[in-house]
């Protein structure tokens, strides 16, 4: 099971609404890349992982996963906050706005809805481990085009905390993939 | 200012945790690195502590009876995670 704690795993202070930016950030809350994408991915696979390092790994990297998913949650809805829908209007978010008022939805930066088509669960652990492997770098390369459009520093340093964390679980995916190719390789000749 | 103490706490919860998580992600694949394991236990007595602290003065951080409430359920107090204080 999992127990809520209440507080954020990185601090998010947003000083002024930015209704645009957040409609690009939201895409790491419900687009292909995003956060939501990757817990669902890591916990979905982790049952058939053969080795205790991989289950713990996929466990816990798909928890914190969840927190990410909190912190995107949390940028969309103080960049929301307080906007008035002329504001909203200028910033070209008016088409989010008829949808989901100041609400957080789920969805990507091009307004398609968060679908599990976006991620796989093979039933193979080389398999799974390969696409979190691409799972962690699309993420990176999307906080790196969220960073390049994002003006203020209240906005930046919660995307680059994002990023560095997704560089930290490509290495770990890295060595548990080693790991479990290891063991594979090993059942092979015993 | 008391909420200002409150998110200091805070964020010294935060930066003692984040490396729990960095020690705990890293054993998960290097589960014989003695001294990482060694790291990983203060830092967690550390943040065991900075938690029961915050816990004690400004009510629960964690639900489903991981941390007793005063009366009335503090649990529903504000702010909430997404909210700025
Ligand atoms: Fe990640």
């Amino acid at each position: 099971m999992w127990i809520y704690e209440k507080k954020l795993e990185y601090p998010v202070r947003i000083k002024n609404p930015n209704p645009k930016m957040a409609k690009l950030i939201i895409t790491q809350y419900g687009g292909p890349d995003g956060e939501l994408a990757a817990s669902l991915r890591y916990l979905s696979q982790r049952y058939i992982m053969p080795i205790p390092e991989a289950k713990g790994l996929l466990t816990d990297i798909g928890t914190e996963e969840l927190a990410h998913f909190e912190i995107v949650g949390t940028m969309v809805y103080q960049l929301m906050k307080g906007a008035s829908p002329e504001e909203i209007k200028a910033a070209g978010a008016a088409d989010y706005f008829v949808d989901h008022g100041r609400g957080v939805y789920p969805q990507s930066a091009a307004g398609n809805p968060f679908t599990a088509a976006y991620i796989q669960s093979k039933g193979d652990p080389v398999t799974d481990l390969y696409e979190n492997l691409a799972a962690e770098q699309k993420a990176r390369s999307t906080y790196e085009y969220l960073i390049r459009t994002a003006d203020g520093a209240d906005v930046i340093e919660p995307l680059q905390f994002l990023r560095e964390r997704e560089v930290v679980h490509f290495q770990r995916f890295g060595e548990a993939l080693m790991k479990v190719q290891e063991y594979l390789e090993s059942k092979k000749y015993f | 200012m008391k909420n200002n103490e409150r998110a200091r706490l805070l964020d010294e919860i935060r930066a003692i945790e984040f490396m729990t998580i960095e020690l705990n992600l890293y054993l998960d694949t290097h589960p014989d690195d003695q001294k990482a394991l060694n790291d990983y236990n203060s830092y967690t007595k550390q943040l065991m502590a900075l938690k029961d602290e915050y816990q004690r003065r400004y009510g629960p951080l964690s639900n489903f009876g991981t941390a007793v409430s005063e009366y009335p359920w503090a649990w529903i107090n504000e702010p909430w995670p997404w909210e700025l204080d």
